[in-house]
């Protein structure tokens, strides 16, 4: 039994160092673009479907994320045709780069897909991101694959990299992200439709059955 | 005795693990120690929260249940009882599915690994593999 004890006092030991150890560390720093303040532009992101649809769904992404890559490339497409087609539901899309190790780049996508909405291309630009997902956490210099995507979806190249060495919507980015913070964001990607906390998987299915039942209640209370 | 001994040991270890992520997801350590950026983005996903608390909170909570309830069934008091047995088999059994679930979502949904959340995984499930027979001695 005493053997036992020493085992149990043992374990502690090695885990409370590991703890202490960890503890130490700094986080390191994140990403290319430099620490901004919000900027409140009022710009609330960029939107895909009608103006007039009964349904708004945000999202908050970070393009490093591949879930949110996997979510783009595979479900979002259903999406697109059965949801945002046919005049059900507006998409929006909002910035929350994720600030950790892991996503070194992520604010420098959201740049990327910023300066390229700039010349009306932010769709393709995010498309690009998604698509070619491989860029996404290996830490590796990026700007010039992104250039590439900029070149490949049309964009004036000159205009595209003036915005992104004056990070012109650093401010825009850092805001939205503080307002998916105030709105109890805490992962990428996460959903808002109509307002209300989408909790379930994020799969088309999932989201369309949600958007139907919200549409089914719409219906009842007129 | 020597599985509640086994037990207490290993849920030991895994409280560690568990206060480790925790106290990541709280804001306490700037980055996780992980050797790849997959403990981050499983800890950044949307999945990473179950009811509004850090899922890293219930293995918490978890494996300090476990530890627990193993070092009162070793107390001389306890030591012949039979419910320590049965309530560290289905405690095991319940860490295990939850995290039998949090595995499949990380391979299915997230794809990506957090070797801290599979070094978890291997450590419930141990336990699962020493409580579950001794209940079944222990009904027989």
């Amino acid at each position: 039994m005493r053997r036992f004890y020493l085992l149990l006092v043992a374990v502690a030991v090695v885990g409370g160092a590991l703890l202490y150890v960890a503890g130490k560390s700094k986080p390191a720093s994140v990403g290319a673009v430099s620490d901004v303040p919000p900027a409140n532009d009022g710009f609330k992101g960029y939107t895909l479907g009608s103006d007039s649809a009964p349904i708004e769904v945000v999202e908050y992404v970070d393009y490093e994320c591949p879930i949110c890559a996997l979510f783009g490339t595979v479900q979002f497409p259903t999406i697109r045709e059965q949801l945002i087609a046919t005049g059900k539901v507006r998409w929006r899309i909002r910035d929350y780069p994720l600030r950790i190790p892991a996503h070194p780049n992520a604010r420098y996508a959201a740049l990327a897909a910023e300066c390229a909405g700039e010349q009306g291309k932010f769709w393709p630009m995010v498309d690009s991101l998604f698509n070619h997902h491989s860029w996404a956490q290996t830490g590796q210099d990026v700007s010039a694959l992104f250039r590439g995507f900029a070149q490949g979806t049309g964009l004036d190249v000159a205009k595209y990299d003036v915005c992104m060495q004056s990070q012109r919507y650093a401010g825009r980015i850092a805001a939205s992200y503080q307002e998916g913070e105030q709105l109890g964001v805490n992962g990428t990607p996460t959903f808002f439709v109509n307002g209300r906390t989408y909790q379930g998987h994020a799969t088309s299915d999932g989201i369309k059955s949600f958007v139907d039942s919200l549409l089914a209640s719409l219906t009842t209370r007129r | 005795m020597r599985h509640r001994q086994v037990i207490a040991a290993l849920a030991l270890a895994g409280l560690f693990v568990a206060l480790y992520l925790y106290l990541y997801k709280i804001g306490v350590y700037g980055e996780l120690k992980c050797g790849s950026g997959g403990c981050e983005t499983v800890q950044a996903s949307p999945y990473a929260i179950l009811l509004g608390q850090p899922v890293a909170l219930y293995g918490v909570l978890g494996y300090a249940a476990l530890l627990a309830v193993s070092v009162l069934g070793l107390q001389p008091r306890f030591a012949a009882r039979r419910w320590p047995t049965l309530l560290l088999a289905a405690l095991a059994t319940l860490g295990f599915l939850f995290t039998a679930y949090l595995t499949f979502l990380e391979m299915f949904v997230i794809h990506a690994w957090c070797r801290w959340c599979l070094g978890s995984a291997v450590i419930i499930t141990l336990i699962w593999l020493v409580a579950l027979p001794a209940a079944r001695r222990n009904r027989a």
